[in-house]
C-alpha cells in the first residue's frame, strides 16, 4: 500500500518513476527474501534429517517432487489436498488481521459440516440448486457464529479468544458426536454412526476437466474476495487499524467490537464451509471422517502465509503437495509416515523465525 | 478414525442359525469375480493408524509381511492414512505411480465412499476391505470384503478370564456402543459365567477408538473398583494391558498379541490372523482363478485365533478354555441362545431360541447381557 501510494506520487517525471518502480520491485524482494532464505534452510535441514536416517537427499527431494507436482495426477492430488486448507486458513488468518490469535477452526468447520448435513434431511427430494445452497448457507451461518461467540466473548467480556476458540472446538466435536451418534443418526449406518445420506444428485462433483472437486473454486474465490476485502476496502483498513491500535482505532471513533465480530464471523463462515465441501464433495454426509485436523492445518497455512488472504493459496498448495508426497516416500522409501510433519515442522519453525528479519535484509546499502 | 471393526448388512440371508459349516458356502454364494493371471502382482496395503499399534494396523500389517513373503508379490504400504480424500489419493498413487492390481484398505472407514468410488474409476483394480460391507447387486464387480467372526475368541478369552478373576470381576474398555462392539463385549461376559456365574463385567465407553489417555483413566478406575482382569475393544490395547500389568492385575488381549507388553498378567487374547485371507486372496487374484465378494469364518476357519495362555492361566482354566474353543470350532456351542436377558432384565432370546454365527440378527445388537454392568443411555 505505502510503495504503490508512493509510486502514484512520483508521477511527477519518467525517470523518476522508473526509478520508484525499481525501488518498489527491490522492496518486494527484499520482503520475499528471508522467506526464500527460510525455504532453503528447511530443506538443508530435512536433508541432514533424511541423511540421518540412511537415504540420500536428493532422491528423497526426487520422489517428494514427483509425488507433488511432477505428475498431472500429483498436481490434481495436491490440489485436493490445498482446497480445504485455504478456508480453514482464513478462520486464523483474517482474525489476526485484528490482531486475534483464533486457533478453533476445527471447531468451526465440524459444526459447519454438521449444519450440511442436517439442513440436507428435511429437504430431501428437493432439486440440487435448492439443497446445495442450502446447505452452504447453513454451514457459513453454523461456522460464522461459532467464531463471531469467540469474537463476541473477546470484545464483550474480555474473554481470551485464543482459548475461548480452542474450547468451542472441543464442545463442537462433542456436540457433533452427540448429534451424529443420536438424534441425526441415519439408523441405517450401524457401525459407522453418520447423517443420513444427502443424496448423489447433490454432490458437488468434479471441477470441468480437472479430478478436483469445487471446494478447491470455493478456497480460490474466497482467498481473493477476502483479499480484496482485507486490503483494498474501508472495512479492512478499519480492520487493520484495529490490529495495529485497537486504542488509537476506538478513539477515532471506529466501531470495534463489529469489526472484530465480524471479521470473526467470515473467517468461521470460511471455516465451516470447509465443512460442507467434505459432506457435499467427498462423504455424503457428516460422520467422524470430519475430524481430519484441517482445521489445525489451517492454522500453520495461516501463520506462514504471514495472515495474508492472498498468501494463503499458494502456501496451501505447497502443504497440500508436501502431504501428497508423503504416501510416496513411504512406498518408495519405507520411510515413516512422520517424514512429512518433520518437514512441515522445520518449515513451520524456520519461517516463523525469519519473519523476525523481515524489514532488515538489504540488497543495496541504503543510501541513507 | 472410526476403523474399529465391523460388520455389516451382508447378505448372508437363508443361511440357517445353527449351521456353523456353512459359514464358508455362504460366501461362496455371491457371484465370484476373477481378474487376469499375471506374473508379477503389485498389492497395496494401507492403513488407517501405526503398524507398530499393538492393535487393529499392527493385526493387518501382520498379514501383509505374510503377502511379502510370497513370491513373484511387490507390496506397498503406507500407514497413517486418513477416512478422507488421503486415502482416495494413496490409493490411486499406488495404482497410477506404483502400478499395483491389488489394494487391500484395511481400515473400515475406507469403504464408503472412498473404495467405491476408486472401484468405479479402475475396474481393472480389484479392492479388499475388511469389514463385511460387500452388497451383491449394489457394490461394484471388482470389490470384495471380508471379516471374521471374532467373538468367538472373545467367549474363549472370557472363559480364561472368569476363571482367573479372584474378585469376580473383569473390565472392558470399549469405543463406541456399536453393534460389533457390544456383541465382543457380550461374548466376552457369556464365556465368563459360563465358567464362572458370579463373574460380572463392568463396561465402559471411551468414545472414540484411539483415546490413550481416557483408556488409561479408565483402567486405572477400574482396578479401583476391584476389577482384576481388563481387556478392550479399542484400536490398540497397549496402554490399557500396560496399566494392568503396572497394577498387578490380569488382562486379556484384542487385534494382536499385546503378550510382550505383560509377561506376567496377559492371559491370552482375541486375535486376527489375516494373513490366511491374505494370502489365500494374493493367490487368487495372482493365477487368475475366481474369489469370492465376501468372505467370513471364525476359529474353524482360521480367521481368527487366541493369543497363546500366559502362565498366570491354571491347568483347569486351560481345559476349560480349550473346550470351549472346540465346541465353537465344532459348531456345537453357539455363544447367544435363550433363554438371555439383558441387563435390564428384558427377554432377548426365550428359551430353546439359538442365534448361530451367521444370524443377521446378531448384526443389529444394541443391548448388554445381563452380568454386563454398563448402560448404552
Amino acid at each position: 500500500m505505502t510503495a504503490s501510494a508512493s509510486v502514484v506520487s512520483d508521477l511527477g517525471t519518467g525517470s523518476r518513476r522508473l526509478g520508484a518502480l525499481k525501488e518498489r520491485s527491490r522492496g518486494w524482494l527484499e520482503g520475499l527474501l528471508p522467506t526464500l532464505g527460510a525455504i532453503v534452510l528447511s530443506l538443508l535441514l530435512f536433508g541432514v534429517f533424511v541423511a540421518l536416517a540412511g537415504h540420500s537427499p536428493l532422491a528423497v527431494y526426487a520422489a517428494m517432487y514427483r509425488g507433488a507436482f511432477g505428475t498431472w495426477f500429483s498436481v490434481q492430488n495436491s490440489l485436493l489436498r490445498a482446497a480445504p486448507l485455504m478456508l480453514t486458513a482464513l478462520c486464523t488468518a483474517l482474525p489476526a488481521r485484528l490482531g486475534l490469535i483464533v486457533i478453533g477452526g476445527e471447531g468451526a468447520l465440524v459444526v459447519g459440516g454438521l449444519a450440511a448435513g442436517a439442513v440436507a434431511i428435511p429437504l430431501a427430494g428437493a432439486p440440487p440448486v435448492v439443497v446445495i445452497p442450502a446447505m452452504m448457507a447453513a454451514s457459513m451461518l453454523v461456522g460464522g457464529l461459532w467464531i463471531g461467540a469467540a469474537g463476541a466473548l473477546k470484545v464483550l467480556r474480555g474473554v481470551n479468544e485464543t482459548i475461548s476458540s480452542l474450547l468451542l472446538a472441543y464442545i463442537g466435536i462433542a456436540l457433533f458426536n452427540h448429534l451424529v451418534e443420536g438424534p441425526l443418526r441415519d439408523p441405517a449406518s450401524l457401525n459407522k454412526p453418520s447423517t443420513p445420506d444427502i443424496g448423489a444428485a447433490n454432490m458437488l462433483g468434479n471441477l470441468p476437466g480437472l479430478d478436483v472437486h469445487w471446494g478447491l473454486a470455493f478456497g480460490v474465490v474466497l482467498c481473493l474476495v477476502c483479499q480484496l476485502l482485507m486490503e483494498h476496502s474501508v472495512f479492512g483498513f478499519a480492520a487493520r487499524m484495529v490490529g495495529g491500535n485497537p486504542r488509537a482505532a476506538r478513539l477515532s471513533g471506529l466501531g470495534v467490537p463489529r469489526l472484530v465480530i465480524l471479521t470473526c464471523c467470515i473467517g468461521g463462515a470460511a471455516a465451516g464451509l470447509a465443512g460442507m465441501v467434505e459432506v457435499a464433495a467427498i462423504h455424503g454426509k457428516a460422520n467422524a471422517s470430519l475430524l481430519a485436523g484441517y482445521g489445525y492445518a489451517g492454522i500453520l497455512v495461516a501463520f506462514l502465509a504471514n495472515h495474508s488472504a492472498l498468501g494463503i493459496l499458494p502456501v496451501a498448495v505447497l502443504l497440500g503437495g508436501i502431504s501428497a508426497s508423503g504416501g510416496l516416500l513411504q512406498r518408495t522409501f519405507g520411510l515413516p509416515d512422520a517424514t512429512v510433519n518433520v518437514l512441515q515442522g522445520i518449515l513451520f519453525v524456520v519461517l516463523l523465525g525469519s519473519q523476525t528479519y523481515r524489514g532488515r535484509v538489504r540488497l543495496r546499502r541504503s543510501p541513507r | 478414525m472410526v476403523q474399529g471393526t465391523l460388520l455389516a448388512l451382508a447378505v448372508l440371508a437363508g443361511c440357517k442359525q445353527t449351521e456353523k459349516v456353512e459359514i464358508t458356502t455362504t460366501a461362496a454364494a455371491a457371484t465370484p469375480a476373477a481378474s487376469k493371471p499375471s506374473d508379477a502382482l503389485t498389492v497395496g496395503f494401507l492403513y488407517v493408524g501405526s503398524t507398530k499399534d499393538y492393535g487393529y494396523n499392527q493385526a493387518h500389517a501382520e498379514g501383509a509381511k505374510a503377502v511379502k513373503a510370497m513370491p513373484g508379490v511387490k507390496v506397498l504400504e503406507e500407514e497413517n492414512v486418513a477416512e478422507t480424500v488421503a486415502v482416495q489419493k494413496s490409493m490411486e498413487g499406488m495404482i497410477n505411480l506404483d502400478g499395483a492390481q491389488l489394494i487391500f484398505p484395511t481400515s473400515f472407514g475406507y469403504f464408503d465412499p472412498h473404495i467405491l468410488t476408486l472401484a468405479a474409476k479402475y475396474p481393472d483394480v480389484t479392492f479388499l476391505h475388511c469389514g463385511g460391507l460387500y452388497t451383491e447387486g449394489k457394490h461394484p464387480k471388482n470389490v470384495g470384503s471380508y471379516f471374521g467372526y471374532i467373538d468367538e475368541a472373545e467367549y474363549v478369552a472370557g472363559t480364561a478370564a472368569g476363571l482367573t478373576t479372584k474378585t469376580n470381576q473383569l473390565g472392558f474398555i470399549a469405543a463406541k456402543p456399536i453393534p460389533q462392539v457390544l456383541r465382543n463385549i457380550n461374548a466376552y461376559a457369556l464365556g465368563a459365567r459360563s465358567v464362572n456365574p458370579k463373574a460380572t463385567v463392568s463396561v465402559i465407553f471411551t468414545g472414540d477408538w484411539s483415546l490413550p489417555v481416557k483408556e488409561a483413566e479408565a483402567a486405572n478406575s477400574l482396578i479401583d473398583q476391584g476389577v482384576d482382569v481388563l481387556t478392550a475393544h479399542v484400536d490398540s490395547p497397549k496402554v490399557i494391558v500396560e496399566a494392568a500389568e503396572r497394577r498387578n492385575v490380569f488382562s486379556t488381549g484384542y487385534h494382536a498379541s499385546q503378550a510382550a507388553l505383560a509377561p506376567k498378567g496377559y492371559l491370552t487374547g482375541a486375535e486376527w490372523n489375516w494373513e490366511k485371507i491374505y494370502t489365500a486372496y494374493v493367490t487368487k487374484v495372482k493365477s487368475g482363478q475366481p474369489w469370492d465378494h465376501l468372505v467370513r469364518g471364525g476359529l474353524e476357519e482360521g480367521y481368527v485365533k487366541l493369543s497363546p495362555y500366559g502362565e498366570a492361566v491354571s491347568p483347569d482354566a486351560r481345559k476349560k478354555a480349550d473346550e470351549a474353543k472346540a465346541g465353537l470350532e465344532a459348531g456345537t456351542l453357539v455363544i447367544f441362545k435363550g433363554p438371555l436377558k439383558s441387563n435390564t432384565g428384558a427377554e432377548i432370546l426365550a428359551a430353546g431360541v439359538s442365534r448361530g454365527q451367521t444370524d443377521i440378527e446378531l448384526e443389529k445388537m444394541d443391548y448388554l447381557v445381563e452380568g454386563v454392568k454398563g448402560s448404552l443411555e
